[in-house]
């Protein structure tokens, strides 16, 4: 019964949104209250497609395997927990929470919009009904998660294993909330261009929706990581695979974007270029969502393929973005940015960080989208290797790490005194080496990238410290410290970003064997012993479970069971990792496979600080955060 | 006279530099191109001597045998009309099992085997990765008919 409702409820919705959009051109003829139609459908749109999305969960737990989507993405004796969580971990599923998202937001926008201009607002409002037209039609015609099955199956195909796992339920939804949240970013800067009109104003309004989005993003990209880390058993953190890909470009292109948005409030420049940043971000991550569910690619995450679904989101990309570049090439003459500026200037530096962010994301896509352009052509069929990325994305990003340490400061120094700049980066260069090279002792072995990695990390971190010491002595000004305190964070978090991705990179250990149980094996100064291996039933699988013992210094630390699952329904294999987290690093056990009777090919890994990793995006994210908070503070108290 | 032969020497610095990074790009990009063959398609390409490259097909059935006592492993990956046998040392992924498509990444050898570094198989035991599926279709073997055989196999 609620299946019916569901569908019927996201046809509601395609109503409504269509109501939104053609109330500007159609009511204003009839009546002049059309203002409100527009408010009120732009907020209706969330309840109808939240009660959608309530019933497509309630058919999950209820077992509803007439539906297509619960039965082969579902089965009965899945924990509770997980039906909901199946909800969005299919295509059709994961689609309708993509609408549900896009209408949250609008509802957002539409909300807290009030101070805009109210015919800017109808457009912003009715750009975003037009998205969400789009996406709804894709969902309602080609992924329609309330499809009925024919035959109505016993018990459903059950959930893949791989997204039986707590990072596999909130990972959809954090990423969906930034890669949607662009949308917010895309129609105003498309409203804006339709106004003529891109004051300092509309920059600072709109700076929040996009720091909101690059929050959520980092959080989710770093949530998808910390999955495939523990998941896939293979102890690694990014893959650089087209998926991730696909997630990491829009966030490159949001960061240069919340940077250029501050030049546009406070200096009123590069506004072209902010606006094409804007149209570029959302675009992104349309094409992000083209790669991941056309099954066009060849990746370790992709999980449904359509050719159909493929090229109408690849058409609804065209229009979206050629409609955007049609509109911004017919009427951006209004921008006239004034280009004249200091070589020691914020503006100098935003426009290197943005240059240097837009080129990686430009070797990142020709990378990801240009072994697909080759098959299409029926040319060849290549991928492209890991060692490309690194050698062309380190040496981009590296001087924009490095530049995101040490800007505030110089701004804020360049202000008091021009003359003492170059004297303090003499200094400071001598001071942090001075920290970085004993650190050579520390580590068992060192390298150039992990070298880099520390000196980033001091040089980011001390610049930082001198900076609020600085800020807070000669001011006493705790608001101004409290306004770049979202900027301290998320720059910090970068910092520890570095330093984890670098030493986990070069000093990770990993060991490849075959063992039985009573085995002792040493890596580094470390002893594993299999104390033995049992089986156990679990809800709705078969596992076998290894005991490993890990002794430093015959001493026992951590006691790890990583196992090997058998899914009762599906038949599917499953590794699940024994991780013993430690101060300066995981130890992290897999097992492979059955060798011979009860001898287990076994993979040990040392990973040194890689939570940094993730600590580092959670800093990012709070950074974000606060950011949003303290400039709301900020404009209501300049009211 | 002097701003304009300095401005010249500006300019030739930053195209010579560009030029260098382009070519630094380029050179990366083209040496990390893997090309994808499938076990028809070996004998018709010449790479060189250890030459990095991915082959992708069906593990053939029967054909997985494994070492008692190390993780060696040998088997044969097939697109239904040629075949070519495969050795690798290390974990196989979950989903590695006869009638499965795989992907491996490595090496051929003087004898004609190929050396796998990485072997890729995908998280759904429906799913056959669309180069092999690709390769098996210009075969005229009906897609279809491989994918149903190997989801209820």
């Amino acid at each position: 019964m609620s299946s019916y409702l569901g569908y019927f409820l996201i046809m509601l919705g395609l109503i409504n949104a269509s109501l939104l959009v053609i109330s500007k051109p159609v009511f204003s003829r009839i009546t002049s209250n059309y203002d409100s139609i527009i408010q009120s459908t732009s907020k209706l749109q969330f309840p109808l497609l939240l009660a959608s999305f309530v019933c497509l969960i309630l058919s999950f737990l209820y077992d509803d395997f007439s539906l297509k989507y619960v039965s082969s993405n579902s089965n009965s004796s899945l924990p509770f927990y997980y039906k909901i969580s199946a909800t969005w971990a299919g295509h059709e599923g994961s689609m309708l929470l993509w609408c549900l998202i896009l209408s949250f937001w609008m509802y957002l926008a539409s909300k807290y919009s009030k101070s805009l201009d109210g015919r800017f607002r109808n457009s912003f409002l009715s750009i975003l009904g037009l998205l969400n037209i789009g996406f709804l039609i894709f969902l309602a015609f080609t992924s329609n998660p309330f499809e009925r099955n024919i035959s109505i199956p016993i018990d459903g195909k059950d959930l893949n294993p791989l997204l039986q796992d707590f990072g596999l339920i909130i990972h959809p939804p954090m990423l969906y909330m930034g890669y949607v949240g662009l949308s917010v970013v895309f129609s105003f800067a498309v409203a804006c261009l339709i106004h003529r009109d891109f004051s300092p104003e509309l920059a600072r309004w709109i700076r929040p929706w996009a720091l909101a989005s690059w929050s959520f993003l980092t959080l989710g990209i770093a949530l998808g990581s910390w999955w495939a880390y523990y998941e896939l058993g293979w102890g690694g953190w990014w893959f650089w695979d087209p998926v991730e890909n696909a997630s990491f470009m829009p966030w490159l292109i949001t960061t240069a974007l919340i940077h250029s948005l501050i030049t546009c409030e406070q200096k009123s420049m590069f506004k072209n270029w902010t606006i094409i940043l804007a149209i570029l971000a959302f675009s992104l991550s349309v094409l992000g969502t083209f790669l991941v569910r056309s099954g066009i690619l060849i990746s370790v995450h992709s999980f449904a393929n359509d050719p159909a679904r493929g090229i109408y989101i690849l058409l609804f990309l065209a229009a979206i973005l050629g409609v955007a570049l049609y509109i911004y090439f017919k009427n951006s003459s209004f921008m006239n940015d004034n280009l004249k500026f200091k070589l020691l200037s914020r503006e100098s530096f935003f426009l290197i960080n943005n240059i240097l962010l837009v080129t990686a994301t430009f070797t990142i896509l020709l990378g990801t989208i240009y072994p697909l352009i080759l098959d299409l052509l029926g040319l060849e069929k290549i991928s492209i290797g890991t060692p490309y990325y690194n050698a062309v994305f380190l040496p981009i990003m590296t001087p924009a790490i490095i530049l995101a340490g040490y800007v505030p400061l110089m701004l804020y120094l360049k202000n008091k005194r021009n003359f003492e700049l170059l004297k303090h980066i003499y200094l400071s260069v001598g001071i942090i080496l001075l920290f970085t090279l004993p650190s050579i002792y520390f580590l068992d072995e060192y390298n150039m990238l992990v070298l880099l990695g520390i000196f980033i990390f001091v040089w980011v971190i001390c610049n930082l410290i001198y900076y609020i010491y600085k800020m807070y002595k000669e001011s006493k000004n705790m608001n101004l410290l409290k306004n770049k305190l979202g900027m301290i964070f998320s720059h910090i978090g970068l910092a520890v970003f570095v330093l984890g991705a670098t030493v986990v990179e070069s000093n990770n250990l990993e060991q490849e064997l075959v063992m039985s149980p009573g085995q002792v094996v040493k890596l580094k100064n470390y002893q594993f012993k299999l104390n033995q291996l049992s089986e156990y039933e679990g809800p709705n699988y078969t596992s076998v479970k290894a005991d490993f013992v890990i002794y430093r210094n015959d001493e026992i630390i951590a006691e790890v069971f990583p196992e090997k699952r058998l899914y009762n329904s599906s038949e599917m294999p499953m590794t699940e990792a024994g991780i013993a987290p430690k101060i300066n690093g995981d130890l992290y056990i897999t097992l492979g496979n059955l060798i011979s009777e009860n001898k287990w090919s076994v993979r040990i890994y040392f990973k040194p600080m890689v939570r940094l990793i993730w600590l580092g995006a959670i800093l990012m994210f709070i950074g974000g955060i606060i950011s949003i908070l303290t400039r709301k503070q900020l404009i209501l108290s300049t009211k | 006279m002097k701003k304009r032969s300095r401005r010249t020497i500006t300019v030739s610095i930053a195209i010579i530099s560009l030029g260098l990074l382009f070519y630094f790009f380029v050179q990366t990009f083209s040496d990390n191109l893997l090309f994808f063959r499938s076990p028809s398609q070996i004998n018709q390409t010449e790479f060189p001597q250890g030459y990095i490259f991915r082959v992708g097909g069906m593990v053939k059935n029967e054909s997985i045998e494994r070492s008692r006592d190390s993780t060696l492993v040998n088997f044969v990956i097939t697109d239904y009309s040629e075949e070519i046998k495969v050795n690798y040392r290390g974990i196989l992924p979950d989903l590695f099992r006869e009638g499965q498509g795989v992907v491996v990444r490595g090496f051929l050898n003087e004898d004609g085997t190929f050396t796998a570094e990485e072997v890729l198989a995908k998280h759904d035991e429906t799913y056959m990765p669309p180069e092999v599926a690709d390769s098996l279709q210009e075969k005229n073997t009906s897609y279809d008919q491989t994918t149903k055989s190997l989801r209820f196999d």
